[in-house]
């Protein structure tokens, strides 16, 4: 029951408010909305836990083997608190931003939630596919509409990226169906497919592309540093915070159970293709002089390390990715929230014409070294413990490689250091420009937007340990068929 | 057995009716009722009752899936009416006699969807043709009216003349026109000339569904036609071309389909690519649709490649699917004053129920989820996938899904995110009603496709 609310809340919410006309009114029912989400999702986290709350069942389409069914596991709890947290935290941060056509704005918003919400909760492949491509529809409405000078070609390229993916995607989930031994598409069944070597790197590849476009992993990323820039802030917060986790939990969900052995003999290249990736974007982000585009190549890095920690395929590595999906998920948010601050105010996101913010915005100051911190994985923030067991991971990962990755992948902590460092030293400090002098601090709604980042970024930091048990049960039950295909390969 | 004898007396009863009513509004409402008069026939012998016994020596049966498919056409016709029959009275004078020819083509439709006998089939098609070609050619002032019926006829001939020849040619080699009798024939290796004459029925079928590289008359056909009658060629008759050919090739050529299948897979790929690169360089949205019909043809031919139940289920949704779809968009196209893509800039703000009902068809056409022409071409992927072999055709057929949303979403940009003054006419309310239903529909078939089915099997 609580699955199905978590689905139906915002997608009613959201069809509700295309009729509300005034801006305010639809403004505070979005915001009521998500902290309704927010309390269901966690009276499921908390208080009903039993398996008859978390998982909802119905016939569907019956000759074809579809049911409409949900289910909640570790994962997905932790990316569905994720996607609740997240949109009050948008809506509060962005309460004094006006829209053009304000209710369908925030109806596009909520249904943008419903859709990722079904992504993490679907056990079957079809519902799944479904849910996958109606999160896609309201972000294309969402970016073509409201965003910056460039957004109809930007958001176009978004847009063809993730359909062709979604599509191979289907392939694959067909193929698979083919093979099932009763012709379902329900995720038991899947998981009992038995495929050759040949026909599981097939399905592999079909369906790794659309989870990589997604996440996305170098060399498939290109249309995302122009979709965050041109895409109105508040919608860039959710596709970065929490849609993009749809292609990690995908490789959760879908991929490692279902055609494992593939995964492990891919599982090099792909940690390779991801190292090069971070790589390639810290050095960009590195030479970067519009904010937003800084962000946007900070968070390429970070999946890319996201993407090599699932495929180190041991417990440390991929306990780290589920801890870093939420911090990273809270910490960019809290960035883009500073950066649409910045933006508004001073009207511009070219770093070398900001400078000084820090006499004339204290608070903001204060927030932005904490984010900017967290973002760097400094100890007792969140980002350390998921990065620290990420890399634990990698060191300890099978490939014979593995000192190279770590090296390689640690080069880009310091050189995530380094830009981020340069972007407070930018910003926050020297000399007052023209379009710095006259700003003033953050208000009441950023600073509690932003306050909730900060204690969630040093709860998690310090006390880790609850998030680290909600996945440990599905972490535990992927490594356990891992240690099945590596057994005989190490004796 | 009832429809079809009905439509053609209501045919007869329309072109009186013409000569004997002054008044367009009577006509019309005679046609409406027609409509509905066919379809609650036919939905009658569905549950049993047969109004008309005729003794057809076997050269005709009315099977679930014929029955089925002719409620499917009597039902899209109908909308078809509610959304455009009054735009029919500005293309001439003769208004009358345009639904005169629009039943005897539903006439001939009934037919192709219930042969038996390859003489029927060629009687369907011709019944079907000639009124088109009328159609076509109805603006008689204009020269690109006159230019594509004129096109339409000639090679509408020469493609008959192939049907003929290849039927002959079967009929030299089975002895029979029965499509049963064709199939069960036993010898050991199938004769040149069942081959040929197969091939040829294969040729100038691809032509009457448009397919590549037989697919030339189509833009300039679609593209000269008054866009209403575009609207019904490219959709209902097609879909009921489509019909006739998965019968034909399921009851008469059955057992030779490793002799046809690789052809069929070819001209799968060769319409894709061709109907959907084309389109994305089009500049109306008229052509574009024309291309477009092209392109959802590759994706109908999938299921003559495929022949197998999944197919069969697959190809009546798809029909649905893409005549609502696109009957819907034609029905907004045609009230546009500029038929260019940048006639539709701003659209949105002027006529928002007219933009969001276009925008779901644009999207089921596409095949986005939620709505019936995703389903359709799932089917169709999964029919493909369930012969178990020629992966790539899938895969093929999937990117070339991907390069249509290109066409399609040029439209809803044009309509929602770029700024404009899009001139439309003034439409009535009921038009809007009929679309909104029409676009319900479509997400109803898009989540619960069993309805249809339901009356396939029950």
């Amino acid at each position: 029951m609580i699955s199905l609310l978590l689905i139906l809340l915002p997608l009613l919410t959201g069809v509700a408010a295309f009729f509300i006309k005034n801006e305010k009114q639809v403004r505070s029912w979005a915001l009521f909305a998500s902290i309704l989400t927010l309390v269901v999702s966690i009276l499921g986290l908390l208080v009903y836990k039993d398996e008859k709350y978390l998982s909802y069942h119905c016939e569907w389409l019956p000759t074809l083997g579809a049911s409409f069914s949900l289910q909640m596991d570790g994962v997905s709890q932790l990316l569905c608190l994720l996607n609740t947290i997240a949109y009050p935290l948008v809506f509060i941060a962005g309460w004094k931003t006006t829209y053009k056509n304000a209710k369908n704005f925030f109806a596009w918003m909520l249904l943008a939630q419903a859709g990722i919400m079904g992504v993490f909760l679907a056990t079957d492949a079809l519902v799944f596919y479904f849910f996958w491509e109606l999160a896609l529809i309201p972000m294309y409405f969402l970016c073509s509409q409201w965003g910056g000078e460039k957004r109809i070609a930007v958001t176009f390229k978004f847009f063809i990226y993730t359909f062709i993916g979604s599509l191979l995607m289907l392939i694959g989930i067909l193929y698979l169906y083919g093979k099932t031994p009763d012709h379902s598409f329900s995720i038991a069944s899947f998981y009992k497919v038995s495929l050759s070597g040949s026909q599981q790197s097939l399905v592999f590849w079909l369906m790794f592309v659309a989870f990589a476009i997604k996440m996305p992993v170098f060399p498939l990323h290109t249309w995302q540093p122009d979709t965050y820039e041109q895409a109105p802030t508040t919608t860039t917060m959710i596709l970065s915070g929490v849609m993009v986790k749809m292609g990690v939990f995908g490789l959760i969900r879908w991929l490692f159970p279902i055609v494992t052995g593939a995964s492990f003999m891919w599982g090099d290249f792909i940690s390779l293709v991801a190292i090069i990736g971070m790589v390639y974007a810290s050095l960009i982000a590195l030479r970067q002089d519009d904010l937003k585009r800084l962000v946007a190549y900070s968070s390429i890095a970070h999946i890319g390390l996201l993407c090599a920690g699932m495929f180190t395929q041991n417990t440390s590595g991929m306990q780290g990715v589920m801890i870093q999906m939420f911090s990273h998920g809270i910490n960019i948010i809290g960035l883009w929230i500073v950066v649409d601050w910045i933006e508004r105010n001073t009207g511009t996101r070219k770093m070398s014409e900001l400078g000084g913010l820090a006499q004339k915005a204290p608070a903001l100051t204060i927030f932005l070294v904490i984010i900017a911190l967290a973002n760097i994985a400094l100890p007792l923030t969140n980002a350390f413990v998921g990065e620290f067991l990420i890399f634990n991971g990698i060191l300890g990962s099978f490939t014979q490689y593995y000192m190279w990755y770590t090296v390689l992948a640690g080069l880009c902590i310091i050189l995530g250091a380094a830009y981020t460092l340069r972007m407070i030293r930018m910003v926050a400090y020297g000399e007052l420009k023209e379009r710095t002098a006259n700003t003033v601090d953050i208000s009441f709604n950023e600073k509690l937007a932003l306050g909730i980042i900060v204690v969630l970024i040093l709860v998690a930091g310090i006390y880790p340990q609850p998030f680290l048990d909600l996945t440990s049960g599905v972490t535990d039950s992927l490594v356990n068929k891992f240690e099945i295909l590596r057994y005989p390969v190490s004796k | 057995m009832n429809a079809l004898i009905l439509s053609a007396i209501l045919g007869v009863v329309l072109m009186f009716s013409g000569i004997l009513l002054k008044q367009k509004i009577t006509i019309r409402y005679i046609a409406f009722l027609g409509v509905l008069l066919l379809l609650v026939v036919n939905v009658m012998e569905m549950c049993g009752t047969v109004l008309f016994k005729v003794n057809t020596h076997g050269m005709i049966y009315f099977d679930r899936f014929a029955l089925l498919f002719n409620s499917i056409v009597f039902l899209s016709v109908f909308i078809y009416f509610i959304l455009s029959a009054k735009d029919m009275e500005k293309v001439g004078v003769n208004y009358a006699e345009y639904f005169t020819l629009i039943f005897f083509i539903l006439c001939g439709i009934t037919l192709t969807s219930s042969f038996k006998s390859l003489l029927i089939l060629f009687l369907g098609i011709e019944i079907i043709s000639i009124p088109l070609y009328i159609l076509t050619g109805s603006d008689k002032k204009n020269l690109k009216s006159n230019e594509a019926s004129l096109k339409y006829f000639l090679l509408g001939a020469f493609s008959t003349g192939l049907m003929l020849m290849g039927i002959a040619m079967i009929y030299g080699a089975r002895g029979t026109f029965d499509t049963t009798s064709i199939n069960m024939f036993v010898e050991e290796k199938p004769s040149a000339l069942m081959i040929a004459g197969m091939l040829l029925l294969l040729f100038s079928m691809s032509f009457k569904v448009s397919a590549a590289p037989f697919h030339f008359w189509t833009p300039d056909v679609y593209d000269g036609a008054p866009t209403v009658f575009t609207s019904f060629m490219a959709t209902i008759v097609k879909a009921a071309v489509f019909i006739a050919f998965i019968r034909l090739f399921d009851e008469a050529f059955g057992v030779l389909q490793s002799q046809w299948q690789l052809f069929v897979a070819i001209i799968i790929v060769a319409t894709l690519f061709i109907g959907n690169i084309t389109a994305v360089f089009q500049q109306s949205v008229k052509r574009m649709l024309a291309y477009s019909s092209i392109a959802q043809a590759g994706f109908m031919l999938m299921a003559v490649y495929a022949m197998n139940t999944d197919a069969k289920e697959g190809l009546l949704l798809y029909a649905v699917a893409y005549s609502f779809a696109t009957i819907g968009i034609f029905a907004v196209l045609i009230k546009m004053k500029d038929y260019t893509f940048d006639g539709f800039n701003g659209f949105a703000k002027h006529q928002p129920v007219l933009a969001a009902t276009t925008a779901l068809f644009l999207f089921s056409l596409a095949g986005i989820p939620l709505t019936a022409g995703f389903l359709s071409k799932f089917y169709m992927l999964k029919a493909v996938m369930m012969t178990g072999k020629n992966l790539w055709l899938v895969i093929f057929a999937v990117l070339m899904a991907a390069v249509s949303v290109y066409y399609y979403f040029r439209v809803i940009q044009a309509m929602y995110f770029k700024e404009g003054e899009a001139q439309s006419l003034e439409v009535s309310p009921a038009f809007k009603w009929a679309l909104v239903a029409l676009a319900v529909m479509t997400i109803i078939l898009g989540v619960y496709p069993d309805i249809l089915f339901y009356w396939l099997y029950f």
